[in-house]
């Protein structure tokens, strides 16, 4: 009995202890969506189910919010551009986080700062250069010869690895900026109201099932590849095509936006008084689907990047 | 019709019994609730349970349904403190009685229709009936403070007692119960108020989803408190039961008790004025060191104890023969040693959190410090769990293998599954989130496996319970004789008191 149990143990260990590839290893192969990145939908003025209570809430004017997240192909055409313009440049990085300074060599530029208020945990945002994105593992972009270059197969992937401050500048460049968290909500979850007054929960409708959005364990065609916590998905993945044997769900928001819940956390635009921190909305392939729900967020400080934090803008009419 | 009978009166009439139920109650809600989350979600078994039991799961109302949910197995957990704590403590029967019963009721309708509503449709006579649960096991919690009135004659001690007392010989250890009674009161009144006035249109929420906001109001701020002092008591009431189930005493117990009891109130008032004192930390602070000490007291006298009396007969014991004592027995060992495993996995985190929170757990995103502040929190819940499982054990006649193999794998499993989840939850100290995937498969299946274990141990053991009842002479029935007799003997000793107290009472009006 003693060694059946001690033999159990040890094979669970074994496994678990196994080859899990981390997500920088292994290239994905490069899988089309035919939802082209570059496209745009207009979001009406009007009011709509705010948050978890739903509280309606007026949105007095129109938008244009992108279908996709940015993709890693986009970024790397920004970084170019921008970088012949002046506007960024490639050196080292020091942030000052709270007593911690963290450095970090890559890409970054100018950014204004923010109004500091001095309140509890609020660290200053002064104006400054800060990184946009690190020459870091999981980088999904390459800087050789002078040019930056996506990893092929990550090509319409979203972009990742990336600070609030490069997410803001991508927007800024163009002459666009990051949705607010009312904004993105708007766009993900529409207006409709049901009986009882509720909007709707996930950005297609009442329910989730694993084939409608990429999350922590939903079984999707990189969690074949990279184990459990899995990997980014193309953007607008979930459009009811079938790849490779996988069959999608076709998961537009009622504006016909796409990865509206999952894939990849998606920077705000929002700067609150009294504390430095940014919001995110969408959950990760990292979340469990209960962060998936459209009013949930996460925050983090303007210097935070990660493997499952990308963007998307936004604009006025 | 009388073996039914004798069945009831032993499972609703008894400790062992009441204790039983509520165990297996808990144990019923941990079965079928945990395949709504972790990997029972991945492997497809919520979705049965769901379609199986008809379940709504509204995804709006999750957080309502966790406070329900939380509520419902906080209620069976007071209620077996209740039923340890009226055994243990000398009081009148018919304050054990009253106490039990009212507690009983009260939890069973807290579990029954809390559950109910949060999981089978919102009702809202449910919900009724919910709150009405909640009010009984106010009300025992009334009774009990009652009962422990540390103040009566009766319950004093004398001046060479080896059990803390005053100089006018009172019960110190009984103070202390009385304290965390009256604390639990009060703070059960902070949930209730500022949950009614939710319930009033105001909106649902989970306190570590707030966090960050800057600013907090009032009624959060009190739920906050309420949170963390109610789970905070619970985990006193239970260090101060396994006291009196060592029988702590002498030096140690008299440092302890006086500790413990002023802890209680600090930390209580701590909790409470976070509504509306910005430095309400420290006082936690304080009053957890006199509660950890007093803890760390009773550590000292029962490993102490054991020590001694697993030696008793050896003249001069070995370090070898010493440590054989104090694991002799994992009931017995179990209590202290997961007191002492706390401070690993709650209080050290903890205290590190607080010290280290700009420079490390508020740099890290929000769904990560979350992590960190829901996990030693269900650690010490469930910690907690393990040791009303060491003393049900004991109380129970577990014996031999089946007494070592039911405390050893409590004691390891659990430790197992709580070091992981403390190594999960900290993760980002050692790995950055690229490379962490080996390391979450690892901790994850080492925090399923032992959990899973620790269940598995409770299922055999609640089957073992189930298939005595079964039996016409099974230890039920030996329990409730041994009760019914310490009852009767009470009782009779209680009118004894009572006989001669009229009689002074009768001869002093004659004179």
């Amino acid at each position: 009995m003693k060694r059946a149990i001690v033999a159990l143990a040890a094979a669970l260990l074994l496994t678990a202890c196994g080859p899990a590839p981390s997500i920088s290893t292994i290239d994905p192969p490069y899988i089309d969506t035919g939802i082209d990145p570059d496209s745009w939908v207009t979001i009406p003025a009007g009011e709509f189910p705010y948050g978890q209570h739903d509280a309606m809430t007026l949105v007095d004017y129109d938008y244009e919010i992108m279908v996709t997240d940015v993709t890693v192909a986009q970024y790397a055409a920004f970084l170019n551009t921008a970088l012949a313009d002046g506007d960024i440049y490639i050196g080292e990085f020091e942030a000052q986080i709270g007593e911690v300074v963290q450095n970090d060599e890559g890409v970054g530029g100018f950014y204004p700062g923010d109004p500091f208020d001095g309140y509890d945990h609020e660290f200053p945002i002064d104006a400054g250069d800060y990184l946009y994105v690190p020459f870091a593992e999981g980088l999904r972009i390459r800087y050789e010869g002078g040019a930056f270059s996506p990893i092929e197969a990550y090509t319409n992937h979203p972009m990742t690895m990336v600070s609030w401050f490069g997410a803001n500048a991508y927007c800024q460049y163009y002459g666009w900026r990051l949705p607010t968290e009312i904004e993105w909500e708007k766009a993900a979850r529409g207006t409709e109201v049901d009986a009882n007054g509720h909007g709707r929960p996930y950005p297609w409708g009442e329910e989730i099932h694993p084939n409608n959005a990429n999350y922590y364990s939903s079984f999707d065609l990189f969690e074949k590849m990279f184990g459990k916590l899995g990997n980014t998905t193309p953007v607008g993945f979930y459009n009811g095509k079938t790849y490779e044997g996988y069959e999608t769900l076709d998961s537009p928001s009622p504006y016909g936006l796409y990865d509206m819940a999952g894939n990849v956390w998606q920077w705000m635009g929002d700067d609150y008084p009294d504390q430095h921190y940014r919001y995110m909305r969408g959950g990760s392939f990292y979340s469990y689907e209960v962060d998936l729900r459209v009013w949930k967020n996460n925050s983090a400080g303007p210097w935070y990047y990660s493997p499952q934090v990308g963007f998307r803008c936004a604009r006025d009419q | 019709m009388k073996a039914l009978k004798q069945r009831w009166n032993y499972l609703f009439c008894s400790t062992r019994g009441l204790t039983l139920v509520a165990i297996a109650t808990v144990a019923l809600i941990t079965a079928i609730w945990g395949t709504l989350s972790g990997p029972m979600v991945e492997w497809g078994v919520r979705d049965i349970t769901v379609k199986l039991l008809g379940m709504k799961l509204v995804p709006a109302e999750r957080e309502g349904r966790i406070i329900l949910l939380y509520h419902t197995i906080a209620m069976a957990i007071l209620a077996i403190e209740v039923y340890f704590i009226t055994s243990l403590l000398p009081m009148k029967r018919h304050e054990q009685v009253s106490i039990n019963a009212t507690i009983t009721i009260g939890y069973l309708t807290v579990v029954i229709f809390g559950l109910a509503f949060g999981y089978f449709g919102r009702n809202f006579v449910f919900h009724g009936l919910f709150l009405l649960g909640l009010s009984l096991v106010f009300f025992a919690g009334l009774l009990l403070t009652a009962a422990l009135w540390p103040w009566k004659k009766e319950y004093r001690l004398p001046p060479d007692s080896p059990y803390a007392h005053t100089k006018n010989g009172i019960d110190l250890e009984r103070m202390a119960f009385f304290v965390m009674a009256v604390s639990t009161l009060i703070s059960a009144s902070f949930g209730a108020i500022t949950g009614s006035y939710w319930g009033n249109g105001h909106e649902t929420f989970l306190a570590e989803d707030l966090i960050r906001v800057p600013h907090k109001l009032v009624l959060q701020k009190a739920i906050i408190g309420h949170l963390h002092i109610m789970l905070t008591l619970i985990a006193i009431a239970i260090t101060l039961i396994v006291g009196r189930w060592m029988d702590f005493k002498g030096i140690l117990h008299r440092i302890a008790m006086p500790l413990m009891g002023f802890g209680t109130v600090v930390i209580t008032a701590g909790a409470l004025s976070v509504v509306w004192l910005p430095w309400a930390h420290i006082t936690i602070y304080v009053g957890s060191v006199f509660v950890m000490l007093a803890a760390l007291m009773y550590v000292i006298f029962s490993w102490d104890k054991l020590i001694k009396e697993g030696t008793a007969g050896i003249q001069k014991p070995t370090f070898f023969q010493k440590i054989g004592a104090l694991l002799r027995d994992p009931l017995k060992f179990g209590p202290g040693w997961q007191m002492v495993f706390m401070n690993f996995t709650v209080s050290g985190v903890g205290i590190f959190m607080a010290v280290k929170l700009d420079e490390i757990f508020r740099v890290w995103p929000h769904r990560e410090e979350r992590i960190t502040l829901t996990g030693h929190w269900h650690i010490l819940a469930a910690l907690i769990a393990t040791i009303i499982l060491f003393y049900y054990g004991d109380i129970s006649r577990l014996k031999g293998k089946a007494r070592k193999w039911y405390g050893w794998t409590i004691i390891i499993m659990s430790d197992l599954a709580f070091a992981s989840a403390t190594i999960f939850s900290m993760k980002r100290l050692f790995v950055d989130e690229i490379n962490q995937q080996p390391l979450v498969n690892t901790v994850m299946l080492l925090m399923d496996f032992g959990l899973a274990m620790v269940l598995v141990a409770l299922a055999i053991f609640m089957i073992w319970r189930l298939y005595d009842l079964f039996r016409a002479n099974g230890f039920w029935r030996q329990e409730y004789l041994e009760e019914e007799k310490a009852a009767a003997k009470a009782e009779l000793e209680e009118q004894q008191r009572k006989l001669e107290e009229l009689k002074a009472i009768i001869e002093e009006v004659s004179e």
